[in-house]
């Protein structure tokens, strides 16, 4: 890009149209057609560029022009937005639009084990210029590493042949599974016990009870205690939201898509009851872009129970993410319901407070909710017998890399590794020994085979410099670099950081450099650490130097070796 | 109520306010703690995190600019994990800084130091390339911080939504629209991006900002009615920059004119000698202009002179032909002194009441219709009051363009979530903020007003107490408003009878509702009934006489107001006090030492009818352009060049100039000291910052030289014993003294005694009328004198842009100003110019049965298809060629806004 200059002034012409970009009107017809009756609303703005893309398989400057006219926004809003989701391609006129095929490769921590890299180089040689090829940060299908998706449509274990043989074919549809509908949920019980709650049958408080005796905590990373917060919530004026994260995009964490793929019913109804026991108004379901298929079977789900209880549960709205990482955050995500870019907020105030529009808003992960009923049905005995090593519950682990049976593996609550991969994982691949293992995801840090008897829950690795987080394992082997798979995670958080600010956005930029060098200049690594570590606005800045610094505390043998120097 | 709050900073027992930040108390106890992307003024962000602080408890640091203290905590700002958080954060930014300097005053730069940070050990990111697209400003996007300041700035305050941050992680950046070039986008070069931005990545174009000033100088804006205070930074006695300053009607704030539009002071043509026509050049009526080539016509001459030229030919007149003969204009920008003793000379030099200014061509209607009804021509509240109101409506007013500073509070208000109702013809930027925008037909106010009112009464929504106790003429109104339902306007104004009722129920119902209004309003032959129609709404709604409410005519000139206050009107002396009564004459005949004409005097458009039927022979026209303001031009400018004897004070040659028999250099408003009276009265000191060129003087002086010839015993030494005077004359400043201005820098009359602290709403008790109250005047439905037809089809509505003034004398002589817009140009809708066949970009005439002009055509879908906007800063497409004379019958204002017009292209 070359330095814009002023024009001398004789030889300036004034302006055929006002100041900036003028509306279109071809650009502005097809944009009122797309968005034909919905209301303009601000806080829809995202769905709208989905609505664009989907259409024209990019945005257009005259179309994102035309979006702001429809919206009352400024050119400026738009594109802010636009510009922060990496779903969106944005196309000014002097850029070129993407092929109207993308094919998207997982490069991961597990996916980049398992050949992703090369993956890509040898599909850049036999995919025609007609396709784009796109690295992409976890897509949460790790058990099945490497993961491609062509369109919407999931090729799990791909390989080359296999993504060609769909290219050629135009095979871009998410498939879904057979999963359990809404008739078989209630066949086999379900929503009797929402159906006591609204009959009265059995009160809140109850309810409530149960879920703090059970000390059930929230699953998608932040362990907040769920009985507790219901009870704040509850307390707050109203009207009072929900807003519900399935923006599960922590590497090495599928159990939300899992579980949604099979048993979606069982999280509704825990969405339901939570609903009705805190008393909102509006619930907002948020699901991350990169789920095509869980999309499709709730909107299908949603629809059937509009129809079922449409006089008794308040409206629920699915949004769409758009391929951004940090909407996972609680706050991130209801500014990206909002509307606007996914940038976590300062607390306090927290969200139970002010959240979602402002109002007092319950947030929950998906998983928290799905064992609601569970919990209120068998008791809170059932859920806190279950654990060992003097931990209570259970938890879904996410297990990927070198194990024989990867997938999600519902296990006591205090497990350790060796249990795990020994009980539930079938051991190791042959030829593969355990080396080490991330236990919470790319921010939970990593851990040497010698640590393998620490129990894996809430608060029980915090003081090795770890955190079990989504519960999201990945396993290591000899035959794997933990130098590698750590700068993995550090760029994956470089990548994700939404930007704000400094310790982050900059930060993690500092350290990737830093990690590539052949030499790690430790002192100054660990001070940007702290840094970031106390001066990040949220847990994403926090939490990305975890890795770095595990490398650095349990695996110093990795730093001697100056040859290898990743890029 | 606000409380104490004790808390320990650094060991330190301190007190703050519940409303302060830890930053905010730490400052105010001398306590320093680095900050970045904290600006006294701008919301707090907390993205710098610079500012971090440990708060015992807590498990990560604190942002001190966002967090509040409560009772008991405690805080280290000097911790060793808090400076280390501080040095890192700064470390971190200061490793991606360019070698080059942007700035004299780099706040990064400034915190490295007192932290004693060393080189940065980190490796720098990629280098990102300047935008120097902008005349204005310089954008070197390699020296941010991405610290949003400039964001804010941008989007909060001046609430011009161009400055965006795009993408995420390290590819953030600051960006203006759909990341276009700053100069290709809707930017409109406030410089509050500018003034906010730490680093130096956004600064004034061609490096000035490197530069250091010699000294500087606080004054106010020459532009506008809004009277922004600001600062003139001079280096070798030029002005080198301008600065905004917290004024009470601007905090800080400025627009394009105001910060970049000061060079026009030092241009080239500036006039440095008197000027005396030659014999062999008769005055023709095209005004061949070009002011840089003079010497055909005008020949240098010495004050003594060209004085002696001057008022000998007026005095001659005067002699010869009667008092009546002779007429002055006034200036609306020059200082209250100037106007004041300007028409003091005509009064008592002249001997008539032959004087006006350019508020005849402005709010001359709605002066008479304030004056009539509630008795007081000025506003009621001042523009701040929109923070107040809860429903704002602005009518035929283009305050984004016209006063820019004043519309940033319109849409602060509207982003706090204020009720704003724009209506205009035009969409114009505003109307994106408001809740309900009436693009209603032009012409059609008072039918529309009229509905509105009808809906307001039809709905119950009348305050009757106030009615009853406060005004006299309801029934007649009400009768009146019979025939107005909302039903039968619709479609007259082109707007539904449901958004009438609306904005009916809406205004009327609100606890308090504002008006403020501009030409759009003014600017007919049916100006005074649009204006009646607004102050009866606001009347038989109660919402006048408190905070948040009242009736505001958005002043245009920086001195508009108070060149009116001080007289320079043909039927009041100072202070609205009419020549024709007879107590007040006396009082002035007292003051001044000398008997008074009683006979009111004529109008501008008047004047120039008196010229040509040979009643008015010798004029003397100080810092007006009505050869290019005037209506009808050709007739105007025939006018000017029929009078035997013209005497033209200005800076520059203007297109009046060139009639003139005798130019006298003048001085501009960067050169002079005297009080300016804003559209809120606030009464201000201008402060000469810089001595005019060559041999031009003070206008105090010029017309002190003309007085004494013309017979007048005048001694002022300078604009303080004059505006002593004033005060003597006017009992709405008598409180006010020069030390009071000099100190306090605004206040606001009226303001009686010198321990009033000035009355920025009036009207609270009763109206300045005999009876203390009220007084409806209806407004019968009136059209335009000329409407299209089948030959000229098309409505021409004239006005003004952003980046040009008026008439275009100062800025069209200023660099940027010039740049961004260089050459005349007309709006049309993007399909009225498809149905003619035209592309936008091409050149079109405009004519009508008075004149015509080429200029480009614009694609503008903010006009409606069958009219045409038409600026009239250029003086070589002068809009006033092609508009109708016709004047209100009862403020004589033309009827600039509305006349018929063809469009061609040959």
């Amino acid at each position: 890009m070359e330095a814009k200059t002023a024009l001398p002034i004789k030889r300036r012409k004034t302006r055929s149209t006002p100041r900036g970009r003028s509306v279109e009107p071809e650009a502005l017809a097809q944009v009122q057609a797309r968005l034909g009756d919905t209301p303009r609303r601000r806080d829809l703005l995202i769905e709208y560029l989905h609505n664009i893309q989907d259409a024209f398989g990019h945005l257009s400057a005259a179309h994102l022009v035309a979006l702001a006219r429809e919206t009352g926004l400024s050119h400026t809003e738009v594109y802010e937005v636009a510009s922060f989701y990496h779903h969106f391609d944005v196309v000014r006129e002097s850029d070129t639009a993407p092929p109207s095929l993308t094919v998207r490769v997982c490069d991961s921590i597990t996916c980049d084990m398992f050949g992703a890299d090369e993956l890509v180089e040898r599909l850049n040689k036999i995919l025609g210029k007609d396709v784009r090829i796109q690295r992409v940060p976890c897509v949460g299908r790790c058990h099945s590493a490497p993961v491609a998706v062509v369109g919407r449509h999931t090729i799990e274990n791909a390989n080359e042949a296999r993504i060609k043989t769909c290219v050629e074919a135009n095979i871009i549809d998410a498939v879904s599974e057979p999963y359990i509908n809404l008739d078989a949920y209630r066949n086999e019980g379900g929503y009797s016990l929402y159906e006591s709650l609204i009959a009265g049958d059995i009160s809140a408080k109850t309810i409530i009870g149960k879920l703090e005796d059970s000390g059930l905590r929230g699953l998608g990373g932040a362990g907040f205690p769920a009985g507790r917060k219901w009870n704040i919530v509850r307390g707050m004026n109203a009207p009072r939201l929900m807003a519900v994260n399935i923006d599960e995009g922590e590497p090495g964490t599928f159990k939300d898509r899992f579980y949604l793929e099979q048993d979606p019913h069982r999280f509704l109804e825990g969405v339901l009851i939570a609903a009705y026991v805190v008393d909102v108004s509006e619930i907002y379901i948020y699901l991350r872009d990169e789920y095509a298929a869980c999309r499709q079977i709730l909107q299908h789900e949603l629809h059937a129970l509009r129809l079922a209880y449409s006089l008794v549960h308040p409206p629920v709205y699915l949004r769409r993410g758009a391929g951004a990482y940090i909407c996972g955050e609680e706050s991130a995500m209801i500014e990206s319901i909002e509307g606007k870019r996914g940038m976590p907020r300062l607390r306090p105030p927290f969200v139970a407070e002010v959240g979602l529009f402002g109002r007092p808003t319950l947030e929950h992960n998906m998983e928290t909710l799905y064992w609601v009923r569970d919990i209120v049905e068998r008791g809170p005995e059932w859920f806190t017998s279950q654990g060992r090593h003097g931990r209570k519950g259970l938890r879904s682990f996410s297990v990927s890399g070198r194990v024989r049976k990867p997938g999600v593996h519902l296990a006591p609550a205090g497990i350790t590794i060796s249990e795990l991969i020994d009980e539930y994982c079938g051991g190791m691949l042959d030829g593969h020994v355990f080396h080490a293992y991330f236990p919470g995801g790319a921010s939970g840090g990593i851990l040497p085979a010698s640590m393998s008897d620490i129990p894996l829950d809430f608060d029980t690795l915090n003081e090795y410099g770890c955190f079990i987080g989504s519960a999201a394992i990945v396993v290591l082997s000899d035959k794997d670099d933990i130098k590698r798979a750590a700068l993995n995670a550090m760029r994956f958080f470089a990548h994700e950081s939404c930007g704000q600010c400094t310790p982050c956005r900059v930060g993690t930029a500092k350290a990737t450099q830093l990690m590539q060098q052949p030499h790690w200049d430790q002192p100054l690594m660990q001070a940007l650490a702290q840094t970031m570590m106390d001066a990040s606005i949220c847990g994403l800045g926090q939490a990305a130097p975890n890795p770095m610094l595990c490398v650095m505390k349990y695996f110093p043998e990795e730093l001697t070796d100056d040859s290898k120097c990743w890029k | 109520m606000l409380e104490i709050v004790r808390f320990n900073l650094n060991g330190t027992s301190l007190e703050a306010r519940t409303d302060e930040t830890i930053l905010q108390a730490a400052q105010r106890h001398g306590v320093e703690i680095p900050h970045l992307c904290y600006n006294d003024g701008l919301r707090a962000d907390g993205n710098c995190r610079a500012c971090m602080v440990e708060i015992e408890g807590d498990r990560v640091l604190a942002p001190s600019c966002c967090r509040y203290p409560t009772e008991g905590m405690r805080v280290h700002s000097d911790s060793q994990r808090a400076r280390q958080s501080q040095r890192m954060v700064l470390e971190l930014l200061q490793s991606d800084m360019p070698e080059t300097q942007y700035t004299r005053h780099n706040e990064l730069d400034i915190w490295s130091q007192k932290l004693g940070l060393g080189k940065p050990r980190f490796e720098a990111r990629k280098v990102v390339t300047a935008d120097l697209s902008h005349p204005a400003i310089a954008v070197n996007l390699d020296a941010c911080i991405q610290c949003t300041r400039c964001l804010r700035a941008c989007r909060e305050e001046q609430v011009n939504d161009v400055i965006g941050y795009a993408a995420r992680g390290v590819a953030t950046h600051i960006m203006f629209d759909i990341d276009d070039p700053m100069g290709e986008s809707t930017c409109v070069a406030c410089g509050e991006c500018v003034q906010a931005c730490p680093t130096g990545a956004l600064m004034p174009a061609n490096n000035v900002g490197m530069e250091v000033p010699d000294r500087n100088v606080d004054s106010v804006c020459p532009y506008c009615g809004v009277g922004c205070q600001l600062t003139f930074n001079i280096k070798d006695d030029r002005i080198l920059t301008v600065e905004g300053r917290d004024g009470p009607a601007n905090h800080n704030r400025l627009c394009v004119k105001g910060r970049y539009g000061f060079d026009y002071v030092h241009h080239r043509q500036r006039l440095t000698r008197p000027l005396i026509r030659r014999d062999d050049a008769p005055k023709t009526v095209s005004p061949d202009v070009d002011p840089a080539d003079y010497a055909s016509i005008f020949r240098e001459a010495s004050w003594e002179e060209a004085l002696e030229k001057a008022a000998g030919g007026l005095c001659d007149i005067r002699d010869r032909l009667g008092r009546k003969a002779l007429a002055g204009f006034g200036s609306a920008k020059g200082s209250n002194e100037e106007a004041y003793l300007f028409q003091k000379l005509v009064r008592t030099g002249f001997g008539s009441n032959n004087v006006d200014h350019c508020t005849r061509l402005c709010h001359a209607s709605s002066v008479v219709a304030l004056l009539e009804m509630i008795g007081s021509g000025s506003v009621s509240n001042p523009v701040q009051d929109v923070a107040e109101a809860d429903v704002i409506i602005v009518i035929g007013a283009n305050s984004t363009e016209n006063h820019p500073v004043a519309a940033t509070f319109m849409k602060n208000a509207a982003k706090n979530g204020k009720t704003l109702i724009v209506i205009d013809p035009r969409r114009n930027n505003l109307a994106r903020h408001a809740r309900y925008v009436l693009q209603f037909k032009p012409d059609t106010d008072v039918a529309m007003l009229n509905g509105i009112m009808h809906s307001v009464i039809d709905q119950g929504l009348i305050d009757e107490d106030f009615i009853a106790r406060r005004t006299e003429g309801y029934g007649a109104l009400k009768t009146h408003l019979e025939h107005f339902s909302p039903e039968s306007v619709a479609p007259l104004c082109g707007i539904s009878a449901d958004m009438l009722k609306t904005v009916a129920r809406v205004y009327a119902s609100a606890k308090s509702s504002i008006i403020l209004w501009g030409m759009g309003v003014s600017q007919h032959s049916h100006g005074t009934d649009n204006a009646r129609a607004l102050i009866s709404l606001a009347l038989i709604s109660g919402q006048i006489g408190r905070p948040g409410t009242g009736l505001h005519p958005l002043r245009g000139q920086n001195n508009v107001q108070g060149a009116s206050d001080v007289g320079l009107i043909p039927m009041m002396y100072p202070d609205y006090q009419r020549v024709d009564n007879v107590e007040a004459r006396k009082r002035f005949e007292m003051l001044w030492g000398t008997e008074l004409d009683p006979e009111p005097g004529l109008t501008v458009v008047e004047i120039m009818h008196a010229v040509l039927d040979n009643k008015i022979h010798g004029m003397y026209i100080m810092g007006e352009n009505p050869a290019m303001s005037d209506p009808n031009l050709n007739h105007a400018r025939k006018a000017l060049a029929h009078l035997d004897h013209l005497v033209v004070q200005d800076i520059f040659l203007t297109e009046t100039a060139f009639y003139a028999d005798v130019v006298l250099p003048a001085s501009a408003f960067a050169e002079k000291t005297g009080t300016f009276i804003n559209t809120d009265r606030r009464v201000q000191l201008g402060r000469q910052a810089i001595d005019p060129p060559g041999e031009a003087r003070q206008d105090l002086w010029i017309i002190q030289q003309l007085a004494t010839r013309l017979g007048c015993n005048w001694k002022y030494d300078g604009p303080e014993p004059v505006f002593e005077e004033m005060r003597k004359a006017m009992p709405s400043i008598a409180g006010i003294s020069w030390q009071r201005l000099e100190q306090q820098g605004s206040v606001t009359y009226p303001c009686e005694t010198e321990s009033d602290p000035g009355q920025p709403v009036i009207f609270i008790k009763d109206f300045p009328t005999a009876s203390g109250r009220a007084k409806f005047v209806i407004s019968p439905y009136k059209h335009a004198q000329e409407t299209p037809d089948s030959e000229f089809p098309f409505i021409l509505i004239t006005g003004r842009q952003l980046e040009h003034w008026h008439t275009g004398a100062m800025t069209r002589r200023t660099r940027v100003l010039d740049v961004l817009e260089p050459s005349p140009v007309a709006s049309l809708h993007p399909d009225t110019l498809r149905a003619l066949g035209i592309q936008p970009g091409a050149p079109i005439i405009l004519s009508s049965r008075r004149g015509k002009v080429e200029v480009t055509a614009r694609a503008d879908d903010a006009m409606q298809p069958g009219q045409v906007f038409l600026p009239f800063c250029y003086h070589e497409a002068a809009a006033n060629l092609l508009t109708n004379e016709a004047l209100d019958p009862d403020a004589k204002i033309p009827e600039f806004k509305y006349c018929a017009i063809r469009v061609s292209t040959t």
